[in-house]
């Protein structure tokens, strides 16, 4: 046995190379597993160590105002633990050197900050002091985004004057681990932040002594969640409560757990496509091993070896393989989470990020490199062990020779001889030939697969920035105003066109299912902000009840035509069924809307306002700017421009290096499916090639022979990969589908174009390998020695 | 079991049979048609005997030593070697068998590429029950020297007195060679044939030599010639010629 393990030595000196490139797909596949497996369990480490370290709460209710005293009945609701009251305003900021306005949310702290549910965790500088007027804590991102430290200060419109603030701490919180401003997509962290003040001056500030306007309740281990947020909705309804709600409604949190489900659905489909490819490679060169050994293998069978002991040979030699590309994978995949885990850090915020290695991740993984490997191996080992040992005896037969396509064609006579050498054999190997060239086209579609993101995030930016929203502005109103205020508006320099909208929380419930919205009133054909359908039509707001996006209603579970109960969270807090009037397609958060005179009617009000949609004339935005930052009646402004740059900003940067990723990961599928193609090719006609060489030919002409070849197998993989990268983008859609974002499936013809590129180059790379190896080849060695 | 075989061995009453093969015949079907290469053979081999089958190409010396070997087996006939029944075995004692009993020497020496002279002896010393030395047995054959060396640094001759080291190194009871110096030269050929004879005389081993080269016949104790299939004489040599005084 000892010197069948020398054997296996040097077994894998003579086939390093190959063996190598089968390692590092395999790695790719265990990488991308492990990587996302660990990522999650980071994450998912990370934020439940913050979640309990500084008190996340579980339910969450935002009233109108209601005294401090009504904080005792909500403890006394069974199964809550803490409850937590505060203040919550949105207002608009001016920053020195910004000239548009941002907006922003101010959270009281209580008193006893450090003990208080949904805890600040102070990055720098301290907290504010309670009895210290005009001290605020930035939140990080914003303060970052601004360049702020302690010391600086900023002005807000607060209770009808401007009033500075300066800024003494900044730091980061639980509930805001993702700001994001109501109705955006993505957090534009310039132009909004979160804001904590001490709770005794904002309550002077904002006239709200003695009483809250928001709460936070932390329930007990078993508590009935739906009990509370019922008991607690009976509580706050008096105080203009808009519903309580948990976790899952929870905006920040809402995405953190949309991340990791993401993440989820691609720790699914890269490493299907790496591990499929690698089983692949395994079943090739296994095959042509067996097959270039038999001599070998016959040899030690006449000679009493057992067909176990040969069995064992080799499944000891895929062994190595699985366990050296297993252990690169791991080690890469480690790294890569920690890398990924940072870039995570980077829009998340956290006190303290958390490496945790998912053991059971990296044993799936194992199991599936095994797994892999043995169905790759699993044929040619199964050949190795049955060949007869009689073979060792006679010479090799000659290959029964038939006449291939290209004779049957008559094509011979107009190709040159070294194109007839090359058809022949991609035909006579016509197995070969066909697994070559879909191991390469999975690496084609890889490459698509890891760049229609961006195609899709594109058009969806087009559609959601340029097509819908044709507003320059939105303002939103710190409370619902008169059309006065429209008139108000229409009246702030530079503005050219506006259309209000009332914007109403509702909770939709249909059968089972109930879902926390936010219902809009629009004109009937609205021109500024405009809904679309999946074709990019305007959607027209039909009269009779609720449009509704195609996403919400399956998540309700219903169709057109359907009743759906209609809980308003907000004045009456009235139930009304309200008939589904309209389904269409779109891509942002689920919504719901209605024409804006049937929904004041639902509410049982005049005329009021929300905010309003503008047009603004871009040479008067500085005027408009400066006005806007002194009207009290906003509490929030959008500036389109500003959101898209945001957006795209945030998209480069968290889709760039995941894009560099792919691109190197799908160039070693390529690279190693090629160039096992070429060595195994070039050892069986090693002998042929140096025959040539002797007859005459030059090392061109005898190259062309090889090179040839490949050509024809990576040309013939790109109109099969580029359709196939098409349809697993369609799964990565469906795999990144979640509550808060449906993807459409977007590839642009560019993505097509890089993906071969980059398949041509890789290819490219392998061939110069080749060729050197071409070059290289002892004459005389070769035609020596008896393979 | 009664009627003498009509090849039986006028040896010394010693001696032992330690092959017993009757009435083999061996039909490979080659899709509509048949090749019958052995057409009922029947032969004894005695312990530590030195036998040529002689024949032209196509006569089935192959297929006849494939079957004593235990790579193969008969489609008929019996064939018995010491108290086993080889043409009864399946592939598993046939494995048994040639572990323990055959050493075999291959027209191309078929040696491991990526092994070393010795560790293509240590090869096979590995499972044999009672093996020599590598390195004694790579001595016997004259090529102490060159234990180190892999088969691509060797000489046809050289790799395959390499090839009959390992075929020895197990102490066989039988060795058996196919065209052994099929792909060499006179003067390599006949240092091969030395070491084979040099073994046999030495170790007392059983070896069987196939060939169509009719000089080789000169060194044997027994020459027995195969034409289509079938045994057509059978004789022995009265002066067995030291393999350096063949001439062809
Ligand atoms: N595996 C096989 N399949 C079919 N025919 C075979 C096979 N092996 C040998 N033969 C045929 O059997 C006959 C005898 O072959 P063989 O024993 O190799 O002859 P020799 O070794 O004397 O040249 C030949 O006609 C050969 O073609
Ligand atoms: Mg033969």
């Amino acid at each position: 046995m000892r010197t069948l393990n020398r054997l296996l030595l040097s077994d894998l000196a003579r086939m390093w190379g190959q063996a190598l490139a089968i390692c590092a797909v395999l790695a790719c596949g265990v990488a991308t597993y492990t990587m996302s497996a660990t990522t999650i369990r980071s994450l998912e480490f990370t934020y439940a160590r913050y979640y309990r370290d500084y008190r996340f709460a579980d339910v969450f209710v935002a009233l109108e105002r209601a005294p401090n005293r009504l904080a005792a009945r909500l403890r006394g609701i069974p199964g809550v633990a803490a409850v937590e009251t505060r203040v919550v305003r949105d207002v608009i900021l001016d920053i020195p050197g910004m000239r548009e306005p941002a907006s922003c949310r101010l959270v009281s702290i209580p008193a006893d900050a450090d003990s208080s549910l949904n805890a600040v965790h102070l990055r720098v500088g301290r907290l504010p002091q309670p009895d210290r007027r005009g001290e605020v804590l930035a939140s990080e991102m914003f303060a970052e985004a601004h360049g702020l430290r302690p010391g600086d200060t900023v002005t807000v419109i607060m209770g009808g004057r401007q009033e500075e603030l300066q800024i003494v701490g900044i730091g980061i919180s639980p509930e805001y681990i993702y700001a994001v401003q109501p109705g955006q997509l993505l957090p534009d962290d310039r132009h909004f932040g979160i804001l904590w003040m001490p709770y005794r001056q904002m309550a002077a500030a904002f006239n709200m002594e003695g009483a809250f306007n928001d709460a936070a309740l932390a329930l007990r281990p078993h508590a009935s969640t739906l009990d509370v947020i019922a008991r607690v909705d009976g509580l706050t309804r008096s105080y203009g409560g808009l519903g309580a709600y948990t976790r899952d409604d929870q905006v920040s949190h809402r995405r953190v757990a949309d991340e990791i489900s993401q993440l989820r659905g691609m720790a699914f489909v890269s490493p299907t496509v790496f591990l499929s490819v690698a089983a692949f490679l395994f079943h090739l060169v296994f095959s042509r091993i067996v097959h270039r050994r038999q001599e070998e293998i016959a040899t030690l069978r006449a000679f009493g070896y057992r067909p176990l002991e040969i069995g064992t040979h080799f499944l000891k030699l895929l062994l190595i393989m699985i366990s050296v590309g297993f252990l690169l994978g791991a080690t890469a995949g480690w790294y890569l989470a920690g890398w990924l885990v940072a870039l995570y850090g980077r829009f998340f915020r956290f006190p303290a990020l958390y490496d945790v290695v998912a053991w059971d991740g990296m044993l799936i993984a194992l199991g599936l490199s095994l797994l892999v490997g043995l169905a790759g191996g699993a044929a040619a080992i199964r050949q190795a062990m049955r060949l007869p040992p009689a073979v060792a005896m006679r010479p090799e037969a000659p290959p029964r020779y038939h006449a291939t396509l290209v004779e049957r064609l008559g094509l011979t006579p107009f190709l040159s001889t070294v194109s007839v050498m090359v058809l022949r054999r991609l035909e006579r190997n016509l197995r070969g030939t066909l697994s070559s060239v879909s191991g390469m086209a999975l690496g084609v579609a890889l490459l698509v697969l890891g760049s229609f993101m961006e195609d899709t995030i594109n058009f969806v930016i087009d559609v959601q920035f340029q097509q819908a929203q044709r507003q320059d502005v939105t303002v939103t109103f710190r409370e619902t105003l008169s059309p006065r205020a429209q008139h108000d508006v229409r009246h702030l320099p530079g503005v050219i066109a506006v259309e209000s909208f009332r914007a109403v929380p509702i909770r939709l419930t249909h059968g089972q299912h109930s879902r926390r919205v936010s219902l809009m009133g629009l004109a009937p054909r609205p021109q500024l902000f405009r809904v679309l359908d999946k074709r990019v039509r305007p959607v027209t707001i039909v009269a009779g009840g609720m449009t509704v996006s195609e996403k919400l209603a399956e998540l309700l579970g219903a169709r057109r035509g359907d009743l759906l109960e209609v809980t308003l969270l907000e004045g009456r807090r009235s139930r009304h069924l309200v008939p589904i009037v309209e389904i269409f397609r779109d891509y942002t958060n689920p919504g719901v809307y209605m024409q804006r005179q049937e929904l004041h009617r639902l509410l049982r009000e005049a005329d009021c306002l929300s905010g309003a949609f503008l047009q603004v004339d871009p040479s008067q935005l500085d005027q408009f700017h400066a006005r806007l930052k002194q009207t009290p009646a906003a509490a929030g402004v959008t500036l389109k421009r500003a959101a898209l740059r945001s957006f795209q900003a945030t998209i480069a940067e968290n889709l760039r290096p995941m894009r560099w990723m792919n691109a190197a990961f799908a160039s070693i599928i390529a690279f190693g499916v090629i160039y096992n193609c070429a060595l195994i090719s070039l050892a069986e006609r090693s002998r042929d090639l140096a025959t040539l060489r002797v007859l005459g030919f030059t090392r061109q002409e005898v190259a062309a022979v090889m090179l040839g070849e490949l050509a024809v197998i990576t040309l013939a993989a790109l109109p099969l990969g580029l359709p196939l990268g098409y349809f697993l983008s369609y799964l990565a859609t469906l795999a990144l589908d979640t509550e808060t974002h449906r993807f459409p499936l977007v590839v642009s013809r560019a993505t097509f174009a890089y993906s071969a590129v980059v398949i041509l180059a890789a290819a490219g790379v392998s061939a110069s390998v080749v060729r050197r190896m071409i070059d290289r080849l002892d004459l005389i060695a070769v035609l020596k020695v008896k393979e | 079991m009664q009627t003498p075989a009509p090849n039986a061995a006028p040896e010394p009453a010693v001696a032992e049979a330690l092959f017993e093969a009757r009435g083999l015949t061996k039909v490979y079907p080659m899709g509509e048609v048949e090749v019958r290469a052995l057409r009922g053979v029947d032969l004894d081999l005695f312990a530590g005997e030195f036998v040529v089958i002689l024949g032209p190409s196509g006569s089935g010396k192959s297929t006849l030593l494939n079957i004593l070997g235990g790579l193969d087996v008969p489609t008929s006939g019996r064939v018995r070697f010491r108290e086993h029944d080889l043409s009864a075995a399946d592939e598993q004692q046939l494995t048994a068998f040639r572990r323990e009993h055959v050493g075999f020497v291959f027209q191309f020496y078929n040696l491991i590429s990526g092994l070393t002279a010795r560790e293509n002896v240590a090869l096979v010393a590995d499972i044999a029950l009672d093996p020599l030395a590598p390195q004694a047995a790579l001595d016997l054959v004259g090529l102490e020297s060159r234990a180190d060396h892999y088969p691509s640094q060797l000489s046809g001759g050289e790799q395959q007195r390499v090839a009959i080291a390992r075929a020895i190194v197990k102490r066989p009871d039988v060795l058996l060679c196919d065209e052994p110096t099929g792909a060499l030269d006179v003067k390599t050929g006949i240092l091969v044939l030395e070491a084979l004879a040099s073994i046999n005389r030495d170790l007392r081993t059983l070896t069987v030599v196939i060939t169509h080269n009719a000089t080789i016949a000169n060194m044997a104790d027994r020459v027995i010639h195969l034409s289509d299939g079938q045994i057509s004489s059978l004789e022995r040599n009265e002066r067995k010629l030291p393999p350096r005084e063949l001439v062809w």
